[in-house]
């Protein structure tokens, strides 16, 4: 034999094999029977069949196309649907078997190779290539949503311990105004505008402390030692300082972001080479003239490497700050509540809140870096 | 065209013309970990009106930081330098020269239009002035149609046709070039010389050129200044003088023969003195 067998389609094909022949569900306690057969479910059993077919066929065949990792991406998906509808309309949860394992590891098999296809896929047409980056992650995304949906109800996780995604997905949906409210309250609030303050006054700083040595050396370790303060012991004191609505929380912020950002710009400003400040001088270019020509667009990399940290740092200090006083709504405010009255799936939504919430905020960010520095060369493509 | 004895030793000439660079007993000595660098010794020079000076040497012998020192870049350790009559510093001040560095030094944030504006912007020159020289210069240098590209797009000989064309933006009366065709192949290194020639010229502007081809040196110069490096010094300097709007074909002639001679001669001796 000449040809190399296509490994993951081979474990897909055999596993599914195997998860016809294995008992599907284990036995109710009440009943003593098994909860239920393969062969009540066709749906189940034309996914497992056609799962056997495709994976022997693309073992021989191998996975050559981006057309043959969506064919093989199609018939995953197919048996993902099946596998959650054993779950929760054959109550299978809870009960699953050997059978049903061996049925998601070959789903698993086919998945990796079908993105693993679609993740190598190179095309001169930027929009293919476009639509290919969005569903690798996408794809990847969704898998592991699924896997986490079908190991905690197929084990029967206590809630409290996990929600499955889908409960989490409920209860977002069954809040939005109480998650809007949140979200007005921690991050548009507090969180906007504390990033505004503690980014914007440490850049401010940043050139000051450029032009003047002495502040160079005395404001630097100062800002160290800032940095270095617990949020949980500001936290409190903020709050005292500043009452409990959303300004004390923007003071954390403003702690917790200045420093990256100082350190940050104060190290850009200096990241113009010698050549180039050499050219200015023979333009006798002054101060201010090389700073906005020459030295703060060469600082653009550094400022929006601290933009990015900060990003996260701002949401996290927002939501963390929250737990030590604040008026009866935002985002931490929530968790520490709900967490009290044991509605883990509620404080699972805000997680989802926030992770979205910072997600597309670190995104914007580093949208915009692309589009402010697109000539460094991390982002450049050579094209003529 | 009588092109008889062309070769003479400038102490022999009398200085008519004004001085635009003068350069007496200059010494640079840079202090490194290492222990003293004499970079620059005993250097004595003038550059006058209309001159095109190329020094010629081989590397690490100080031609880099004698332009650097005239540019006010770095600053001597002895003897004294004058630009126009006055210091350099504030001859920078006053922009008298514009100045070619060995690397493109682009700008990457900005377009080629906009690296070629940037001394005027600096300089606080109106808008469509700006527009207007950058297309002049670089049709000189023929890189019209790359105005909107960025540097990265260019090719390494075409950035440093950016620069040169930067250094010509705003005219000064004064150039310095640090190897500035050093990048490019023969063939345009010949049509930018023949365009460099053309433009000094006709603009009776003064040249101060580094460079490390022979021929070159002896095609563009007026004055062509041999240094030797481990201290870097001045072992000769050559005159020539073929007319203004000389043409390729004087390098088939005798006379620019013997002059690439001596100049090779005088290389041959500062090598010959290092080991
Ligand atoms: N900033 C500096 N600090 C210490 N030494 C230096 C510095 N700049 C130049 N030198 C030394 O001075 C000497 C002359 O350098 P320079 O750059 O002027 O040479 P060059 O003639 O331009 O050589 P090349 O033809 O390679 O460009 C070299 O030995 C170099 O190592
Ligand atoms: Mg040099």
């Amino acid at each position: 034999m000449t040809m190399k067998l296509d490994k993951f389609c081979l474990v897909a094909a055999i596993a599914a094999l195997l998860a016809l022949i294995f008992p599907l569900s284990g036995i109710d306690g009440d009943t003593g029977k098994q909860v239920a057969f393969v062969g009540d479910i066709p749906g189940l059993a034309i996914a497992m069949a056609l799962c056997v077919i495709a994976g022997a066929a693309f073992t021989w065949l191998g996975v050559r196309s981006v057309k043959a990792g969506i064919a093989i991406l199609a018939v995953a998906v197919f048996g993902c649907w099946q596998a959650v509808s054993v779950l929760y309309d054959h109550g299978v949860a809870g009960y699953a078997g050997l059978g049903f394992w061996l049925f998601i590891l070959s789903l698993w098999a086919f998945v990796w190779r079908g993105i693993d296809v679609i993740a190598n896929f190179h095309s001169l047409d930027r929009g293919k290539q476009h639509l290919a980056n969005v569903i690798v992650p996408v794809a990847f995304g969704v898998w592991l949503l699924f896997v986490w949906e079908v190991v905690v109800s197929g084990f029967g996780v206590p809630q409290v311990l996990l929600p499955p995604p889908s409960m989490i997905g409920e209860r977002f949906v069954n809040s939005t105004d109480i998650l809007a409210s949140d979200f007005h309250q921690t991050f548009v609030k507090a969180v906007l505008s504390g990033y505004v303050m503690g980014c914007g006054s440490a850049f401010i700083v940043a050139i000051a402390v450029d032009r003047v040595p002495f502040l160079k050396r005395g404001l630097l370790p100062l800002g160290n030692m800032v940095s270095a303060l617990p949020i949980i012991g500001v936290a409190p004191i903020m709050v005292m300082w500043f009452g409990f609505d959303w300004q004390s929380k923007a003071a954390v912020i403003v702690i917790m972001t200045f420093f990256p950002m100082l350190v940050n710009t104060v190290t850009g400003l200096n990241a113009a080479g010698k050549l180039e400040k050499d050219l200015m001088a023979t333009y006798a270019s002054g101060y201010w003239s090389t700073l906005f020509r020459l030295r703060l667009p060469a600082a653009m990399p550094f400022v929006f490497n601290a933009l990015k940290i900060n990003s996260t740092l701002a949401l996290i200090g927002a939501i963390v700050a929250e737990f030590f006083g604040t008026p009866i709504v935002g985002m931490g405010f929530r968790i520490s509540t709900e967490v009290g009255r044991m509605n883990i799936d509620m404080v699972w939504a805000e997680i989802a809140l926030a992770a979205l919430a910072g997600t597309a905020f670190y995104g914007a960010v580093a949208y915009i870096e692309r589009k402010a520095t697109s000539w460094h060369p991390s982002f450049r493509v050579r094209r003529h | 065209m009588t092109l008889k004895q062309v070769v003479n030793n400038v102490a022999e000439m009398p200085a008519s013309k004004k001085a635009v660079v003068d350069i007496k007993k200059l010494s640079l000595t840079f202090q490194t970990a290492d222990g003293p660098v004499y970079a620059l010794s005993d250097v004595d020079l003038t550059i006058e009106e209309g001159d095109f000076v190329s020094f010629i040497g081989p590397s690490g012998c100080g031609k880099t930081t004698l332009l650097r020192v005239i540019a006010d870049l770095e600053q001597a350790t002895g003897g004294d330098i004058s630009i126009n009559g006055v210091s350099p510093h504030e001859a920078r001040e006053q922009r008298a020269y514009g100045y070619v560095f060995q690397a493109p030094a682009l700008l990457p944030w900005r377009s080629i239009e906009r690296n070629v504006t940037l001394p005027l912007e600096i300089m606080e020159i109106s808008k469509e002035e700006r527009i207007k020289r950058a297309q002049e210069a670089l049709k000189l240098v023929e890189l019209n149609g790359f105005e909107k590209k960025f540097p990265w797009q260019l090719s390494g000989g075409m950035q440093q046709r950016a620069s040169i064309a930067r250094a010509l933006s705003f005219d000064a009366d004064l150039l310095l070039m640090d190897e500035p065709f050093g990048a490019l192949d023969e063939i345009v290194r010949d049509h930018l010389n023949e365009q460099l020639l053309k433009l000094w010229a006709r603009t009776n502007k003064t040249v101060a050129f580094v460079t490390h081809s022979i021929p070159e040196a002896v095609y563009l110069s007026t004055k062509i200044v041999v240094m030797s490096p481990r201290p870097g010094r001045i072992i000769d300097v050559i005159e020539t003088d073929f007319p203004k709007d000389r043409t390729l074909d004087i390098r088939e002639t005798p006379e620019f023969l013997e002059i690439a001679h001596r100049v090779r001669e005088g290389l041959r001796a500062g090598h010959s003195n290092d080991d």
